[in-house]
């Protein structure tokens, strides 16, 4: 066994046996960010591609499945596809408008259409509550027969779709098509004149980038059986890219601790006397990040390892 | 005046006016952002969050330092732009060479922090500025009633776009400006000191930023998240008219925004979104903008 295997086979048991050592909603939430930053890290790390709008496919997502769950009363795997296939239909349109432009204005104008989407989920509460968002989601039953809440068993149900999303997004990087990407992550133009269509190459990107965003949404509106506007806001695409730039991006467990970290950041600051704090905190670390750490985490510690090694 | 198609002349032109009112901020926000990206290629994430601590500065000064208004119109972008010399010197500088989108998500970092900040100390409700005296009150233009902060705004605004481009595209500064922004390597070679041009091309793109905070502060309330909404339009205004001249961002902005005052007429539920929407039209026909290069 080489040693990734071994890392991976510990990080497994680690995550197998965590519920009876840490409270499983707090659990459940780093791994549906940790989704939603991997999904992220396929777009900014292997593609080379800043979406500041990924929020609107996380949140979208997750009003989708909220109201087929609760006003429509599908079963819950159905809620969760439609919320993906939701986020995918949207990342299509995003996609196909956005790489239009690239660079910084890829940025901004991902970021504006998200802003259209926040605004149209304020003006429609009939689907989204509004200020008060969609409430009082059930959790339903897997397959009909595992009760959803029962904190254990959706701890390790959402873990499956956890390690099944990592793994397609691992497989993605790591196949021919993850190469290309790459490929016009580090010069755009060389890929075109080897013959690639890269705009189409963007587009599959941004749309599996979007898709598994909106997994990772419908999961979490699964678990706190609430999506919110927050959900959809700016700040959370913010909390996204700082999730993959802390973590280290283009780096496939970067996202994963990048998330953790932030996530238990979050919560450790919302139980002290500081919960209003935290967007100061988020800003101050995203500024320690670009300037004195930008391989991030695991990125330091690869290459730590190389070095030492 | 007799209704024109069912809505009356007077929530017209109002709405005109608001939009007008709207533009202007749009138009000399977008130029800041326009002069900073020319000169050292990054979008100025923080650029509201300065309109927000220009907005600041004037209420804080006639808060607790008893600075009126037209005092408030040059200390505040005065001080914002100091702000903007230290963070070009101390951050953006060192990562000049680095990706462009480091700058980008170190602006935005910067902007949460600052955010964060004003939330801290005072809240997020909005604090209200008085008009100036010498603006208060309003004149009925017979068809409307136009109430003069309000005209003054467009106007200072206009005043204050006019010369910027006048700056940039007459005169020797804005040459060597220009001269920067094509090529920095020859332009220091014929000894100019271009770190110290960006040094102040910074502060100045962010100083228009609070310039545009003070001129807003007695209309909208000045509260810490006034930055961030009004900075998401701007950017898509950014996006529809290219940054390449001047001129056109100036144009865009106030064009956009008598395009949302009209929205806010004739079809009320769009008028939040009806920016992003002219955006993704000019996306499908003008990629690169209406007045850009593409990049």
């Amino acid at each position: 066994m080489n040693r990734t295997t071994i890392l991976y086979a510990v990080l497994l048991a680690l995550a197998l046996v965590a519920p009876f050592g840490v409270y499983p909603v707090f659990l459940m939430k780093v791994l549906c960010f940790a989704i939603f930053a991997c999904a992220f890290n396929l777009l900014l790390g292997f593609t080379g591609l800043l979406s500041f709008g990924h929020a609107s496919f996380f949140g979208v997502a997750g009003y989708v499945t909220g109201n087929m769950l609760r006003d429509y009363g599908w079963p819950v795997e159905f809620a969760i596809l439609a919320g993906v296939a939701a986020a995918a239909i949207l990342g299509t349109v995003f996609g196909w408008l956005a790489i239009r432009r690239t660079g910084i204005y890829f940025a901004m104008v991902t970021l504006a259409l998200a802003q259209m989407v926040y605004f149209v989920c304020v003006q429609a509460e009939w689907f989204t509550g509004g200020e008060n968002g969609l409430q009082g989601v059930p959790r339903g039953a897997l397959l009909g027969v595992i009760d959803l809440n029962n904190d254990l068993s959706l701890y390790y149900f959402i873990l499956a779709v956890f390690i099944a999303a990592f793994w397609f997004i691992h497989r993605t990087v790591t196949s021919p098509f993850g190469q290309v990407l790459k490929a016009v992550r580090e010069n755009e133009p060389r890929a075109i004149s080897l013959g690639y269509n890269v705009d189409r190459y963007k587009l599959m990107s941004f749309v599996l980038s979007a898709t598994v965003a909106g997994l990772g949404g419908a999961l979490k509106c699964i678990v706190f059986q609430l999506t919110s506007l927050t959900d959809v806001h700016w700040y959370t695409s913010g909390e996204v890219v700082l999730m993959t730039l802390l973590g280290g991006m283009g780096t496939i467990l970067g996202p994963v601790v990048g998330a953790g970290t932030i996530v238990t950041l979050q919560n450790y600051l919302a139980s002290g006397a500081f919960a209003s704090s935290v967007p100061i905190v988020l800003g101050f670390i995203f500024v320690v990040c670009v300037m004195a750490f930008r391989r991030g985490i695991v990125g330091e510690i690869h290459a730590f390892v190389k070095r030492s090694f | 005046m007799t209704e024109l198609i069912g809505i009356s002349p007077q929530l017209l032109f109002a709405q005109v006016l608001v939009g007008l009112i709207n533009g202007a901020f749009y138009a000399v926000l977008s130029l800041g952002l326009a002069v900073i990206f020319g000169l050292l290629n990054i979008i100025n994430f923080s650029h509201g969050a300065m309109y927000m601590v220009g907005a600041f500065c004037s209420w804080l000064g006639m808060q607790y330092l008893g600075i009126n208004y037209w005092a408030a119109l040059i200390l505040a972008p005065v001080v914002v732009g100091v702000i903007g010399l230290l963070i070009e010197r101390t951050l953006l500088r060192r990562i000049q060479h680095e990706d462009h989108l480091y700058s980008l998500l170190l602006t935005f970092g910067l902007a949460l922090m600052l955010e964060g900040i004003f939330v801290e100390l005072f809240g997020v409700s909005g604090q209200r500025y008085p008009v100036p005296d010498l603006l208060n009150g309003g004149i009925n233009l017979g068809f409307m009633f136009l109430p003069i902060y309000r005209a003054w705004v467009v106007a200072a605004a206009v005043v204050v776009c006019f010369t910027v481009w006048y700056l940039i595209e007459r005169t020797k500064l804005g040459a060597y400006l220009r001269a920067g922004t094509e090529n920095q390597a020859l332009v220091q070679a014929f000894g100019i000191n271009v770190p110290m041009m960006r040094n102040l091309t910074y502060g100045f793109g962010v100083g228009l930023a609070a310039f545009a905070g003070v001129l807003a502060a007695p209309i909208y309330s000045v509260a810490p998240h006034m930055g961030s909404s009004i900075i998401i339009v701007v950017f898509a205004v950014v996006v529809i008219g290219g940054m390449g001249s001047v001129l056109g961002a100036i144009i865009t902005g106030l064009g956009l925004g008598v395009i949302e005052g009209l929205t806010r007429v004739f079809y009320a539920e769009i008028s939040n979104t009806v920016i992003f929407i002219v955006m993704a039209i000019v996306l499908l026909l003008r990629p690169a903008g209406l007045f850009g290069r593409q990049s």
